[in-house]
């Protein structure tokens, strides 16, 4: 039973969770995977439809909510995660998720998602990150490579990317996680674990658009790289992967520097373990930040995993004690509150 | 000693007093001490507070000039008043930058001890005023050397020099409350609650205060002491209200006469986050205050509680409502209920954040891109702040809309007497949640055109919604002309049907005539004052005020049509006007000042007598 849901599961498929609405994205978009994932994983998840609500901004990824069967709200650009909080704030009885991409999420919708995970609203948050403006036809995005030619950046963008990990983890969100839209039951793991998280969950997805990026995620996550290039990590295990996992990640002070098992010099004692948990921030950065360091693999799973008490609980925890100190409020009370006086 | 007996002490109808000093002196804390006890005396009354928007402009600075007037009588009154009786001068800035407002043989008293050559110059003063027998002729001038009495009254305390110094302005605020013959019990129950737990200041503050008070009895300097008998209130319990504090009581009103939780996203901006702070501190009242990042997620956090099923209200002022439209637009797609809050201050950009003004009117009806239209309420004084935040969620509950509620810094800070209604006075907001799933449809609408309301969590009626335009009836995305065109003039027709719901326009005066002065907003007082006075001088004029400025009153183009001449006096460059000319095809006499200050009600009534006198209009 995930969350703070009181109702008895429900078994229901993942049709239940089909709107019926035509979907409308490109033939081949990466969304249709994450769409089929999360239809997959909510039955399992236990939460009755009537309780779930699917925020989302604007753009290709946030036409998402009208193919839910649940409750939802296509919002504006950038204000998802804004509108989420008060849906939240208004009824911690729903599971509250939001759908959004790397320009509504992080551009316009930048300083609503670094205060969310501040305050660690209940929200989860699904990121499906393509690297690229794709409603708006192919421009370049603030998770887009440096360097990337488009048609706003036609000799090739000068800005930086963010990492969206490190972003997140900053920010102080609470669960951080990262998946592809390759991989089907990773995925759905993730979401899973999103949806039991207590908290602002955080998930980037990487998310493959046909038609103005297609392939920029392929050096890591396509057959052939794969292996090489995607850490998978899992709570407790060493960091390790290559072809028969020969190949692990070993932390050299702050530095994490990739290590051959085959050599007789290094030994699985060497592996960095993971540990989702760990106290302090500064390895889950480091993990973050194997995403942009081309020698190292790209980490998948979860981060980080951090629980501490919502904002949705703060807010409610706040009221139930005022109310139990002051009792309830009374208007007759507040109307004739201050000094008064009577005239005859 | 003996003198207090033979003083006389002068009955009057009414007084105006400004004190003014350093916007660190306690300026506004002393006029609103001096309010609160003259209301517990009975008296009607008037506020203005106007201070810079610096927090603690540089010393002895004009610009640093903080003040609080207040207007106390015998009778009816409704307005701060125009030319203050008496200024109480804490410093020369304060002198000069006031001292043109003040009445003709008005008293003048000031801190002697402020005038030393620093402080002369910083106001601007080649000579001390003080010592110019020409610079203060013909005002009542009293000098007292406040700063040292108030360090002689705490030399024992063991108080800081600097902690003394904070006290001056209760031996001000003592002087006068023994020259207007007020008690001192109110602020001294007030030093109370309020130091209780600084034993050492609550002390410093109670002797400063009384040695102000027996300064008066005991020097020579006063010749008469002053009296204002309690007004004739209609019968009832009366408390000094502001009108931010209103609003703020107001929605907590609407929410428990509608069952409804009570949601409020605001990002604090001036003069607006009074109605933040009043409802944080409600929290009894199950209210849910979210203290937002920026703007857009104040408004956009109460869209999402409106649509999981509260009340939901966004309070700001002009700069934040530009941020908040492209949000307002989303409420008036999705049709959900919303209140906005615009405390209006002086434009454009940040423009004059601690002044008042009216030029957020055509923002608030037509600020959004495409056709969007939403009901525009406007509140007339601080009280009346209360009704229309009842009135706000009642229609926007009632017709799925968002509404946006007027109200200005100036009756937002501005306090008057309140006839306190009880709770059982005030009407029941229904509310009635979709929860049959048989024919649900997102889109449907009553008899008023407005859509179901479901509450996320109701079983099989899961549905989504969002800021494209949607099919009629069943909701879903749709782009077809001739949904758009039907949906574009659904959503105008439902606000207009507001129209059917809202009190008629009222006349005071006769009903028909020569001039009609129609107002809007905060300048009801001004406008009421400035007809009371031009009636009683023989002039025949009467006075609409608009409450409602979108959709307005059926009656309006009728009672308008009654008057051959209609003035319009607003502070901006004539809005109001606009609007009933594009409406009506009325014509409009204007009349506009944008000060930042409230009208004053001589200014107003020039104006009636200039067109009623033969001089035709401006």
């Amino acid at each position: 039973m995930a969350n703070n849901i009181d109702e008895a599961p429900v078994k229901l498929t993942s049709k239940d969770f089909a709107s019926g609405q035509d979907v409308r994205w490109c033939p081949g978009c990466g969304d249709y995977s994450i769409l089929a994932q999360v239809q997959r994983s909510f039955p399992d998840i236990g939460i009755p439809k009537e309780k779930m609500v699917w925020v989302s901004g604007i753009g290709c990824s946030s036409r998402f909510p009208y193919y839910m069967n649940t409750y939802g709200f296509h919002t504006i650009h950038g204000r998802a995660t804004a509108i989420a909080t008060g849906v939240k704030v208004a009824r911690p009885d729903l599971s509250v998720w939001v759908a959004t991409g790397d320009g509504d999420l992080m551009s316009i919708g930048g300083n609503h998602f670094i205060h969310t995970c501040r305050k660690n609203v209940d929200l989860k948050i699904l990121l499906f990150n393509n690297e690229i403006y794709g409603l708006t036809k192919g421009q370049y995005s603030p998770t887009s490579a440096k360097g990337l030619v488009t048609k706003t950046s036609p000799y090739g963008s000068v800005d930086y990317p963010f990492n969206p990990l490190s972003l997140a983890l900053g920010a102080g969100a609470t669960f951080v996680a990262r998946t592809s839209d390759t991989d089907g039951k990773h995925m759905q793991e993730i979401i899973k674990r999103a949806a039991e998280h207590k908290g602002t969950a955080f998930v980037e997805i990487l998310q493959n658009c046909v038609i103005f990026n297609d392939g920029v995620f392929d050096p890591i996550t396509d057959k052939a790289n794969k292996l090489d290039n995607m850490l998978m990590l899992k709570h407790g295990e060493p960091m390790l992967f290559g072809k028969d996992n020969k190949k692990g990640i070993k932390l050299d002070g702050f530095k994490p520097v990739v290590i051959d098992l085959n050599d007789s010099k290094n030994s699985i004692n060497d592996v960095w373990v993971h540990d989702e948990k760990a106290t302090g921030h500064a390895r889950s950065f480091i993990l973050a930040h194997l995403a942009d360091d081309p020698t190292t693999p790209s980490p998948f799973g979860v981060i980080r995993q951090e629980l501490k008490p919502t904002y949705d609980e703060g807010v409610e925890r706040q009221i139930a004690h005022i109310t139990e100190k002051k009792g309830a409020g009374n208007l007759e009370q507040l109307l004739f509150g201050g000094n008064t006086w009577e005239v005859n | 000693m003996a003198q207090e007996t033979t003083r006389e002490t002068l009955d009057l109808k009414e007084v105006t007093i400004r004190f003014a000093g350093d916007s660190g002196d306690g300026m506004q804390l002393t006029g609103s001490q001096f309010s609160d006890t003259t209301a517990i005396m009975g008296n009607d009354l008037g506020t203005l507070p106007d201070y810079p928007a610096e927090i603690r402009a540089p010393a002895g600075t004009l610009y640093g000039v903080s003040g609080f007037q207040i207007h106390f009588s015998s009778t009816d009154i409704h307005t701060p008043g125009d030319t203050p009786d008496v200024l109480v001068a804490m410093n020369p800035a304060a002198l000069k930058k006031n001292i043109s407002d003040l009445k003709r043989d008005g008293i003048i008293i000031v801190n002697t001890d402020s005038f030393d050559a620093k402080n002369l110059k910083l106001a601007g003063y080649a000579k001390n005023p003080l010592e110019d027998e020409n610079a203060l002729d013909g005002f009542k001038v009293f000098q007292v050397p406040i700063t040292t009495l108030t360090s002689n009254a705490l030399k024992d305390s063991g108080l800081s020099l600097k902690d003394i110094n904070r006290s001056k302005n209760f031996f001000a605020l003592g002087l006068m409350y023994w020259l207007y013959n007020r008690p001192l019990e109110p602020t001294l129950e007030w030093l109370i609650s309020k130091f209780k737990s600084k034993p050492e200041i609550l002390s410093a503050n109670e002797t400063v205060l009384k040695a102000g008070y027996f300064f008066g009895d005991t020097t020579e300097i006063f010749t008469n002491r002053y009296s204002v008998e309690p007004a004739k209130l209609k019968k009832g319990t009366y408390r000094n209200i502001s009108g931010n504090e209103a609003t703020a009581i107001g929605f907590v009103a609407a929410s428990i006469k509608s069952g409804l939780p009570l949601f409020l996203g605001s990002y604090p901006i001036t003069p607006a986050t009074d109605i933040l702070q009043f409802l944080a501190s409600y929290k009894n009242f199950g209210v849910k205050t979210f203290q937002a990042e920026d703007e857009i997620a104040g408004i956009t956090s109460a869209i999402g509680a409106a649509f999981a099923g509260s009340l939901a209200i966004t309070t700001t002022s002009g700069p934040g409502v530009a941020l908040k439209t492209e949000a307002i637009g989303l409420g008036v797609m999705t049709e959900l209920p919303l209140v906005i809050v615009n405390v209006q201050r002086g434009g454009p950009s940040t423009g004059l954040p601690t002044k008042t003004e009216q030029a957020d009117l055509l923002q608030a009806v037509y600020g959004r891109n495409g056709e969007a239209p939403i009901p525009v309420l406007a509140a007339a004084t601080p009280s009346d702040c209360f009704y229309m935040a009842i009135e706000a969620s009642r229609i926007a509950v009632k017709y799925m809309t968002p509404v946006m509620l007027l109200t200005d810094g100036y009756i937002g800070n501005g306090t008057e007497p309140w006839r306190v209604p009880h709770e059982n006075e005030i009407a029941d907001i229904p509310v009635k949640f979709r929860t049959e799933k048989e024919g649900f449809e997102p889109y449907s609408r009553d008899e008023n055109l407005a859509r179901p309301w479901v509450r996320p969590g109701t079983e099989g009626l899961e549905h989504r919604i969002g800021g494209l335009e949607k099919a009629n009836i069943t909701g879903n995305v749709n782009y077809d002309p001739s949904n758009h065109d039907l949906m574009v003039k659904l959503r105008e027709q439902k606000i207009q049907n507001v129209k059917n719901d809202i009190p008629d326009l009222a006349v005071q005066g006769d009903a028909e005539g020569e001039l009609l002065v129609l107002g809007w907003g905060g300048t009801y007082g001004a406008i009421k004052e400035a007809v009371d006075k031009a009636t009683q001088k023989g002039y025949v004029v009467s006075q609409a005020h608009l409450k409602y400025l979108y959709p307005m009153p059926k009656n309006t183009k009728e009672v308008l049509s009654r008057f051959k001449k209609i003035l319009v006096p607003e502070i901006n460059l004539g809005q109001l006007a606009k609007l009933i000319r594009s409406e009506f095809l009325i014509e409009i006499l204007q009349y506009n000042l944008v000060r930042g200050l409230p009208f004053r009600s001589s200014d107003i009534e020039n104006q009636i007598v200039e067109i009623l006198g033969g001089n035709n209009g401006k």
